[in-house]
């Protein structure tokens, strides 16, 4: 086992291992924390297969974790007022079904993703950055300006989506929902870093002109890959509205995208597990910096700071070395 | 003449008032080895990136197999069977030297959309890439990371890369360059049976390796090709042996 496969098995026990310690001391508050960890760390390891993989900096993934919210928002909202979303030609009911609502997302973001992606695309590196970002503050000024689903003020949703089996409501039930999702998608990320799409897609990170003399196009790779990670990341956003029982256009704020890229870049870019460690210090720091001063994120941005300049693999790079090669 | 593989047709392509590529035309048959080959700054690599791709030419057209590949991207030239390697290695640093050639021979299937299982452990691909790494004397160095090869074997894992494409014509700019005495004997060896594979059209600036293997030889001299013929006939070109070669012919 490497190095990095022992810390990966570390990071992936880590969040269990605390709900179920919160759990059996009765610290629901724990629970929730944890939840949001594994929620947000499901955003990041979307993000990372653009931005690790692909080498994709997308500013503007917010847009993609504010349409998975919206999806759950706007579903849940019809549902609990019972008014049909839409009644011509075909009658089509919101729902408070989780996992109808995570098949809207994840298409939803996908194809937000395929329209922002194949535009976005055709450029690099800082119109990239620049672009995606302008992508996602239209996205924010739309739900702001759009009254129907709250505008400004967001939505509420009393009681949280149901999930076959399962009563969403208890904490630690709606953390193991969110944690197998987690674990699903790192076990499909992972699968898909160490496979022909993968091998090719990373390769066109480190050299386009290379992938295209071997016959393959990177736009096509990275567009697949924007669209992939858009899905994943949406999925991640109606988690997370679902966790506070509320989505806001703070959910599609570029403040959001930043999050979501230190997240990534804390933890460890490419890595897969890079996410989860970076989201799970972000929480542990939010929660033990925040307890001292309101400004907390000063502290935050030099942490950022000595990572970028020391430890460009983050903190799984610095514990675990240099990335090896997937023989 | 007309069963040549590649056709270049009056070939143009100005830098604003620098024309790199002043009305060329050569072909590539089967079976032959063709050198170009011309001081620095005379086109050569400008000359290439316009047969591969990734550079439009500005008047001229290209045939490749009967086809005009002129409005190609350089992928589709790829996949229509142009074997390239670059003048300045063009490989993915970060990958084993396996990986990159793994990638040359996925590429070659044209299996890259598939995301579950594992590209290092098929055993297909890997066989393709190891008999094109054995092939150029790298399949020893197959564990190691790409960036720490010495120049000389990168630019045989280039080669090696364009062998996993089986292409139907190699496009080969200075694969000598960096090898040293013995390495570049070797690949001369090696590149005279390949042609039996696929006609290459080789730049090159080791000139005891062109007039080895060359079947035929243009001379490009500011975008111009001023002669093509046999090693023998652009030893003895009067405008050749001034232009490029001086006073000192080589043997």
């Amino acid at each position: 086992m490497t190095r990095e496969a022992l810390i990966n098995l570390f990071l992936f026990l880590l969040l269990p291992v605390t709900a179920g310690a919160a759990w059996l001391l009765e610290e629901p508050f724990i629970i929730t924390l944890t939840t949001k960890v594994a929620i947000l760390a499901l955003a990041g390891v979307g993000l990372n297969i653009a931005l690790g993989l692909g080498g994709l900096v997308s500013l503007g993934h917010a847009a993609f974790f504010g349409i998975g919210g919206y999806a759950m928002g706007i579903l849940a909202a019809h549902a609990q007022s019972f008014d049909p979303l839409m009644e011509v030609t075909f009658l089509i009911e919101g729902t408070k079904s989780m996992p109808v609502i995570w098949l809207v997302a994840v298409i939803a973001g996908a194809l937000a993703a395929l329209a922002i992606g194949a535009l976005s695309l055709r450029t690099s590196g800082v119109y990239f950055i620049m672009i995606t970002l302008a992508f996602g503050q239209m996205l924010y000024y739309f739900a702001i300006s759009w009254p129907a689903y709250g505008g400004e003020d967001g939505l509420s949703i009393y009681v949280r989506n149901g999930f076959p089996g399962l009563n969403t409501l208890d904490p630690i039930q709606f953390f193991s929902l969110a944690f197998g999702v987690l674990a699903l998608v790192l076990w499909f990320a992972g699968r898909l870093a160490a496979a022909p799409f993968g091998l090719a897609l990373s390769a066109a990170r480190q050299n386009a002109e290379r992938v295209e003399t071997v016959g393959m196009s990177p736009y096509r790779l990275r567009l697949l890959a924007f669209v992939i990670s858009g899905a994943i990341t949406a999925l991640a956003g109606a988690l997370f509205a679902d966790l506070n029982r509320f989505v806001s256009p703070t959910m599609l704020s570029w403040q959001m995208s930043g999050e979501i890229m230190i997240f990534v870049i804390l933890g460890g870019v490419g890595r897969l597990y890079g996410p989860v460690a970076g989201a799970a210090l972000f929480i542990l720091l939010e929660h033990i910096l925040g307890g001292l001063s309101d400004f907390w994120h000063v502290y935050l941005g030099i942490l950022l700071l000595l990572v970028v300049l020391f430890a460009r693999g983050g903190m799984i790079g610095s514990l675990a070395g240099r990335a090896v090669a997937h023989d | 003449m007309t069963d040549a593989l590649l056709q270049i047709k009056g070939l143009n392509k100005a830098f604003g008032a620098l024309v790199a590529t002043d009305d060329v035309s050569l072909t590539l048959e089967p079976g032959e080895i063709h050198a170009l080959i011309g001081p620095n700054g005379a086109g050569k690599s400008t000359l290439i990136k316009q047969i591969a791709g990734g550079l439009k030419p500005d008047a001229g057209e290209i045939r490749f197999n009967g086809q005009d590949i002129t409005a190609l991207s350089t992928v589709a030239r790829a996949r229509a069977g142009l074997g390239r390697t670059f003048q300045i290695s063009s490989l993915a640093m970060e990958y084993t030297v396996l990986q990159n050639a793994v990638l040359g021979a996925l590429g070659h299937r044209g299996t890259v959309w598939r995301f579950f299982a594992p590209v290092m452990k098929n055993a297909d691909l890997r066989a393709a890439a190891l008999t094109a790494l054995e092939r150029v004397g790298l399949a020893d160095q197959a564990g190691k990371r790409t960036a720490d090869l010495s120049h000389g074997q990168r630019r045989l894992l280039e080669v090696a890369v364009a062998l996993t494409l089986h292409p139907k014509v190699f496009l080969m700019d200075e694969p000598m360059a960096g090898l040293g005495a013995s390495g570049s004997k070797r690949l001369t060896g090696f590149l005279d049976g390949l042609r039996r594979e696929a006609p290459i059209l080789l730049v090159e600036h080791d000139m005891d390796a062109v007039f080895a293997l060359a079947d035929r030889i243009s001379v490009l001299v500011y975008g111009k090709i001023i002669a093509t013929g046999t090693a023998q006939e652009i030893r003895a070109h009067p405008e050749v042996r001034e232009a490029y070669l001086g006073d000192e012919v080589p043997a």
